[in-house]
């Protein structure tokens, strides 16, 4: 492979992006989720 | 008053606009998610080493050709990404439906990042295979006009104190700015570019060995369950951050009253 250095780059920044996207919306919906359990308390009146 | 009120569609309940009712889109798209995700992820690790290591070489541009399977799909995705922008945009400005503005505005730092994405890897096919990091040929300079058009609409949905008048105005800039994607598609062939016309149409056979399409086509399918699932998993994230600020108001207006009473 003579243009590895070319190759790699192009992966390296191809699967980079997606992944930082996928990272970035776990830790935003993980939080979300937890917020939303603390504040909305209708579940447990429903359930009362 | 209920809480929910802010994130539920006027109409719901009628033809698709059911399935566009922010409770039912958290129960549906919870099942779907990991499927998206796991499919897309699994697709387009199978399809870059294929694509890296057993696909063959390409009889003009030698090895640089695998840089192919990460840049076409990313090209698709920017404009196709686009288009889902603009639907979005759309059926915000028809129908006023508080979900399809949450996609618009979550779709647009995702198709950027792609356009981005397209950008650089075309950059660094060029150098080795024109011998230039970039020329302003039509067919980059649409990409980066799409690209512009992606960052406009990400500042302009968030320039405004009032939401509701961010997302009309982003709606409109993406409407207006779907006229780039046919000039894009066509633009190898309305002008004399140095980028090479396109390989794959709908009509036509494919111009590209059956050795070399394969690991393309499994490539794009991976890459776009991927861009399917960050996207849901945004709009997911942005339907629950809205129903907490709904139930913080609620209890802040509640709690006011309360004290008004007294």
């Amino acid at each position: 492979m003579t243009h590895l250095p070319y190759i790699v780059a192009a992966y390296v920044i191809a699967i980079g992006v997606p992944l930082l996207f996928s990272v970035e919306v776990l830790f935003r919906t993980r939080s979300a989720r937890r917020r939303l359990q603390a504040i909305d308390t209708r579940r447990e009146r429903t359930r009362a | 008053m209920d809480a929910r009120s802010s994130v539920v569609p006027a109409r719901s309940g009628r033809s698709l606009h059911r399935f566009a009712n922010p409770g039912q889109f958290l129960r549906l798209s919870g099942k779907v998610l990991p499927w998206l995700f796991w499919t897309g992820g699994l697709l387009t690790a199978f399809s870059l080493v294929w694509g890296l290591f057993f696909a063959p070489d390409d009889w003009q541009q030698g090895d640089t050709v695998r840089i192919m399977y990460v840049h076409v799909p990313f090209a698709w995705l920017a404009s196709a990404g686009y288009f889902a922008l603009a639907v979005s945009s759309f059926a915000s400005l028809v129908w006023r439906h508080p979900l399809a503005d949450l996609a618009a505005v979550e779709i647009g730092p995702v198709g950027a990042g792609f356009t981005a994405v397209c950008l650089a890897t075309g950059s660094l096919w060029g150098k080795p295979t024109w011998g230039a990091w970039w020329v302003w040929d039509a067919r980059l300079t649409s990409v980066f006009v799409l690209f512009l058009l992606y960052l406009g609409h990400i500042a302009l949905v968030r320039a405004f104190d009032d939401p509701t008048r961010g997302y009309r105005a982003g709606a409109i800039l993406a409407l207006v700015g779907v006229i780039n994607l046919p000039i894009i598609k066509f633009s190898v062939d309305w002008w004399n570019t140095l980028h090479q016309p396109a390989s794959i149409g709908l009509t036509g056979a494919p111009t590209i060995a059956a050795s070399l399409l394969w690991p393309l086509l499994f490539s794009a399918i991976g890459f776009t369950l991927l861009f399917a699932a960050i996207t849901t998993a945004r709009v997911r994230a942005a339907v629950m951050e809205r129903r907490i600020r709904s139930l913080l108001m609620a209890r802040a207006s509640s709690a006011s009253g309360q004290e008004v009473t007294a």
